[in-house]
Order: structure tokens, then sequence, then C-alpha cells
């Protein structure tokens, strides 16, 4: 439930629901932890009892409990300036000037001398500098000021936003004069910039005139929870609850393939290829973020060496010295996570994980709830937008403690294990709801067994190479035992993923190939692949399975497979390894996670009318 | 036709005054229900925009005295083709 409720509130935004179900995602939230109480007083130029709703739920969310004060309607200047005993009363921590546009009162007109639209500007500013500056003198507080967003209709046209009398030239000066004047007083004056806000929502979306007419509310539902998202993360980062690190993986991440199975020159990254562009592209996102401060670590599965190599490509950006923590190896990403946040001496919740493959997201942000984990997706080409538009970095210029009081925004106590979390890997595996369909080679997959063969490095016993046509061969002459496998799972259809190829002799089976990609690592499928295996040797009726271990430079990750599968070792050396499994004293099934289908039960509908390679 | 309006609009008036047992009838107004404050109406006439996918004009609503004339004003807007 409250994963369900924590994705309402991310991009893109259920507007409509968000707004159906918002009084049970505030029973849910509010049930859930403990909450910092914030006091926050809005003064509006517009209704506000829409943001103040939505906005609740948002900083719920970051573990904020917000205490509203709301202005009269259009009372934002006399709250503030003239008659602010009650505002003084309620004491606020953070004050929000809610204003927009419309509250404007002295906007140029078509004609009117630059000198008159300069002394306009004046009177705006000053008019909004003596709010600030009665309520950072009478107050003491917080300060968050809207700038403006553009008007939506400018009968000049385009020459608006050339002549000093047009309405939106206008409206881009007073925001760089606002601008200017908060960088001055940055340690209590912050921009909420409904700007970039009106730009991003589009001007056409961002308010609904009829409610303006109707209920003088000055933004339309998507723009006002667009707006609140925007002012959570400013508050976020004013009470030091913005992140610090974000945890990336590597392979189709940083830059396209597996460099372990590709091999480093064999990578998309480059500006040459429209993958490998988007890929540059995404490390100078990275790269951005690191010079504005945000620590950068790598949590990849990969061997330590092979990982760092991706480093040196030509066209990587990103080099091996980024990096303030780096975690290559092959233990789950959540262990992982926490020797990252251990080593840089940061809690769990100040990272962001970030990794194209949909199960390893899920099964961090189970496992670690305090990790944010966005839903990239996976193609590249989104996920620096995806990530920005979170804001999980976000900064202000004031040091934490200059608005904290004491142990006021000290972190929440240890949240109650969620219910979403898996007790046990074993039950995470069960949680996939894996389903494989293994059976012996047909010609449809012969091609993407070649290929498998070709371009698997890692988890593949001998590096033997096969061509289609080898395989066709050994697919009709007796004497072979041939699997393969595909693997899915509820997140996706990872395809032909393994193969097992043996020949017989004299009442034994030799294994002259068994590989898998490492796309499905620790999901229990070598143990389905022996399984079937020792199915098909028992109908032959085999009493042994010889297995041999070649090492290479690439396949260290299974030097140990043939003991774990449970064979005896018969010889070993260096290089390589040889072992037996006794058929004669009976065998149990190894596989607990993966439902086993084949060829014929997934097919047999379909077969007829799919021509031979259409897979 | 209005007796279908009212029921559907039971789960929404329930849910905008956050009461699970309310009961609305024609006669229902804002002096009988508890909480129809005009952020309350704010919050209704969105919902009902949104789960009816009508639109009230500016000033159709201003002359309404009770749920009734409401149903009534949703059943014409429902029965006009769009």
């Amino acid at each position: 439930m409250q994963t369900d409720i924590a994705r309402l509130l991310t991009r893109p935004f259920d507007v409509s629901k968000i707004l159906s179900k918002r009084r049970q995602i505030r029973h849910v939230l509010q049930n859930a932890g403990k909450h910092t109480e914030v006091r926050l007083a809005i003064l509006g130029g517009s209704t506000t009892s829409e943001l103040v709703d939505i906005l609740e739920l948002f900083l719920l969310k970051e573990g904020i409990q917000p205490v509203f004060y709301q202005s009269e309607f259009g009372r934002f200047y006399e709250d503030a300036v003239v008659d602010n005993a009650a505002l003084r009363k309620f004491k606020p921590e953070v004050v929000l000037v809610h204003t927009t546009a419309r509250n404007l009162q002295h906007i140029p007109e078509a004609g009117e001398s630059g000198e008159s639209v300069e002394h306009k500007l004046d009177l705006e500013f000053e008019r909004f500098h003596s709010i600030w500056t009665c309520l950072q003198k009478e107050i003491g507080c917080l300060v968050i000021q809207n700038n403006f967003e553009p008007f939506p209709q400018r009968p000049l046209g385009n020459l608006d936003s050339v002549a000093a009398f047009g309405k939106n030239n206008f409206i881009c000066r007073l925001n760089l004069r606002l601008a200017e004047h908060a960088r001055k007083m940055s340690s209590w004056l912050l921009i909420n910039d409904i700007n970039y806000l009106a730009a991003q929502v589009g001007l056409g979306e961002w308010c609904e005139e009829r409610y303006w007419y109707s209920y003088k509310l000055a933004l339309s539902p998507t723009a006002n929870v667009a707006l609140a998202h925007n002012l959570t993360k400013i508050l976020r980062a004013a009470f030091g609850k913005s992140r610090k690190v974000l945890v990336l993986d590597l392979d189709n991440t940083l830059w396209g393939g597996v460099i372990g199975d590709d091999g480093l020159q064999n990578l998309r990254l480059g500006n040459e290829a429209p993958e490998g562009e988007a890929f540059v592209a995404f490390q100078r996102y990275c790269l951005e973020l690191k010079s504005q401060g945000v620590l950068l670590a790598v949590c990849s599965k990969n061997d330590l060496v092979t990982a760092q190599e991706g480093f040196t490509h030509p066209d990587s950006l990103l080099k091996l010295d980024d990096f303030a923590a780096f975690q290559a190896n092959w233990e789950p990403k959540h262990e992982n996570l926490v020797r990252i946040a251990d080593s840089l001496n940061l809690g769990l919740e100040s990272l962001v994980f970030v990794d194209d493959n949909p199960a390893e997201r899920e099964i961090v942000s189970a496992q670690l709830e305090a990790v944010a984990v966005p839903d990239v997706g996976s193609d590249i080409s989104r996920f620096a937008e995806i990530i920005d538009g979170e804001g999980y970095f976000e900064a202000v210029h004031i040091s934490a403690e200059d608005i904290a009081r004491a142990g006021l925004y000290q972190a929440n106590a240890k949240r109650e294990v969620s219910l979403g979390k898996f007790r046990s890997y074993d039950e995470y595996l069960l949680s996939l709801e894996m389903e494989a369909e293994i059976d012996v080679f047909n010609d449809y997959y012969l091609d993407r067994i070649a290929q498998l063969t070709n371009k698997t490095n890692q988890f593949n016993l001998t590096t033997t190479r096969y061509t289609a046509a080898n395989l066709r061969h050994i697919a009709a002459a007796a004497g072979y035992v041939s699997l393969y496998g595909r693997l899915k799972d509820k997140f996706s259809d990872h395809g032909l993923i393994s193969v097992v190829l043996g020949e017989v002799k004299e009442r034994e089976l030799h294994v002259l190939l068994w590989l898998m990609s490492c796309r499905v690592l620790k999901r229990g499928m070598e143990h389905a692949m022996l399984d079937a295996l020792v199915a098909q040797c028992q109908n032959k009726g085999i009493t042994g399975i010889y297995g041999r271990y070649l090492r290479t430079a690439k396949n260290g990750m299974v030097a140990k497979h043939y003991e774990e599968m449970g064979f005896e070792c018969v010889s070993q050396s260096e290089q390589e390894s040889t072992w037996r499994l006794d058929l004669s004293r009976g065998y149990e099934n190894r596989n607990r996670f993966i439902q086993i289908t084949s060829y014929a039960t997934d097919h047999t509908r379909q077969v007829t009318a799919d021509l031979p390679g259409s897979f | 036709m209005q007796q279908i309006i009212l029921d559907k609009l039971q789960p929404i008036f329930r849910e905008v005054f956050d009461t699970p047992n309310l009961e609305i009838e024609r006669s229902s107004s804002a002096d009988t229900v508890a909480g129809w404050d005009s952020y309350a109406h704010i919050n209704l006439i969105m919902a009902i925009e949104r789960e009816f996918n009508i639109r009230f004009g500016l000033g159709e609503l201003d002359q309404l005295t009770n749920v009734g004339e409401l149903v009534d004003l949703m059943e014409s807007k429902l029965n006009r083709p769009r």
C-alpha cells in the first residue's frame, strides 16, 4: 500500500487519482512512522486550500507533518506588512508568499515609455521587498517567494518578448530582480521557480480560467500538484533532507552493452551512434551533479577489474576517480548499497540508486526502504529527465543549522519494517513469479543459441563457440543431449538465456557446453537446467554426467559451478577441472523457484503459424 | 436517470466530506451536510466534473439551492450530445 502511494506521488503524476484518493493517501501516510512537525504559513494571492491539501501529502511522504496557516484570500500583503498579529502568533518556521502574475498591480501598457516601465518594475519589486523584509524582521522565519509565470495571452505577439513594455518582457526582468535579491539574502529568502514550472506543465495547462473566475484558483489541478511537488523539494532541501549520493549501475546504465560479455571495444558509448550518444549525455548529467557536490558511486554485478576497465573507454566522460565509492562484485546489490553508505559515513536515506534492470530496482526498494529508487525504465534517453524531475539533490544556499531548531529535524527513528520487505532472498525469488521454458534444441532457436554461444563469456564453462550450422547438425544427430532455457518473470521476458549441450559416450554424458546470460544470475536457473538435463539422461539410461571447466580471462565466476551443482571432482588443475555427477544413486530436483514448461506447452498453438526465424 | 446520478454522487460526497456513512438526498444542501464550506464546495464540483466528465459553466451553479437541483442540472448536461 505504501509503495503504491509513493508511486502515486512520483512523476509523472496521475492527477485525478491523487485528487480522488487524497484522503486515503493522507490516512496511510499519517499512520506510517513518525513525522517532524513544521509550521508553514501560506500567504496567498489566490485560494490556497487546494494547494495546502496536496502539499500536505507530499510533505507527509518526506516525513514532515505540516501545520498550516492560510491568509484570507488575496491578503498576502496585508498579512505580512500591515496586520500581522495573527501570523506572528502562529509562529511560522516557513512563510510561502504564494503569488502569481495575476497579483501584479503595475503591469506595463503598450506604448509606455521605457522609463515609465522601469518605474513600474521598481514599484512591483518594492511591494514584494517590503513583504519579505517585514517577515524577516518581525517573524524571523524562512521565506519562500514564488517568482512569476508568463502571461498566457500576449496581444503584442512575439513583440511582447522584445518591447520594453511587453508584459512578458516585464515578467522576465522582474524575475531577475527577485533572483538577484534572493542571492544576496540566501540565508532566509528562497525562490519557488514557478516560471520554470509553468513552462514544464505547459502554459495552456497551468491555469483553468473558469476556476479562477469561479473560485479564485490561480492554478489548474495539474499545476497545483506540480507546484506542491516543487515546494516539497525546496522544503526538503531547507530541512537538510536532500539526498547526497547518486549510485549507478554500469552495464546498460552508464554504457550500452555488458562489458564482461561484449568486451570494452564493443560497448555502445560515444557520439557516433544514437544510443552511444545518449549514454554520453547521461554521463554528462551525472558529472553536472558531481560538480555541484553530489557524490557518485558504482554498484554493479561485475568483476571489479572488468568494471573498472569500462572507464578507460575513450568516450567515457566519467573516469574512475569521479567515484567516491565503487562496489563491483557478485553480491546482492542491496548489500553493496549498505557498504557504500557505510564507507561514505552516510545514511541510506542519502542514496539514490539508478539501474536499468527492473528486478534489481525491485529488490533494492523492497530491502532498503530508505534508498530512493527512481523507476528510470530502460530507455537511456529518459534517465536524466526522470532523475532530475524528482529533485533528489535540490540544494539551498543555507546551512540546515541556520533554520533547524535543535533536534527538530533529526532523522526519524527507524521505521517499522515494511510489509513489502522480503524476509529472505528465497522469498524475493518466489516473488518474481519466474517461469522457464526448457526443452531440447529446435530449429526456431538455433540462430539465437549460436549467437549466445558466441557472445557469452562469463557464465560459460568451456567457452566453446558454435555456428548455427554446427548446431543444426548436432540437433539432428543421435548421441547428443541438447537443452535451451528461456526465462521470464513478472517484470520481463529475458528470452533464451541458457544452453547446455552434452555428448553421450558409453552411458555417460560429457557436457560440451554450459552457459547462461549474466542477466539472470542468482535466479536459480542453473538448477532448473540441471534438473532438465538429468531428466533427459535418465530417459536415455545414462548413469553419470561429466562436466569440464576450462578457465579463461573472463569466466572466473563459474570456477566452482560444478562443485556447487553437487558434482564430485575427478581432476583439477589451475587451467581446468573435470567433475562427475553420479546418477545411479538417484537424483532430487534442485529447482525451487521457477515454474517449468516445455516448448510444446508454450507454442503448440502458434508453432504452425510462425515462420522459422521469427523468434 | 436522476436516481442513477444520485447513486453515483453518493461515493463522491462521502469522499469529499470524509464521512463514510453519509447519505445524501435530493433535499440535502450546504445547510444539512456538515462541513459544506466553500473549500468543500470547490472539491465537490471539481470531483463531479472529473467523475462525470462534464463541465459547469460560469454562474451555472450560483442559483442552485440543494442536491436535487444539482442532479437536474447534471441530467440536462448528460443528456446533451457532447
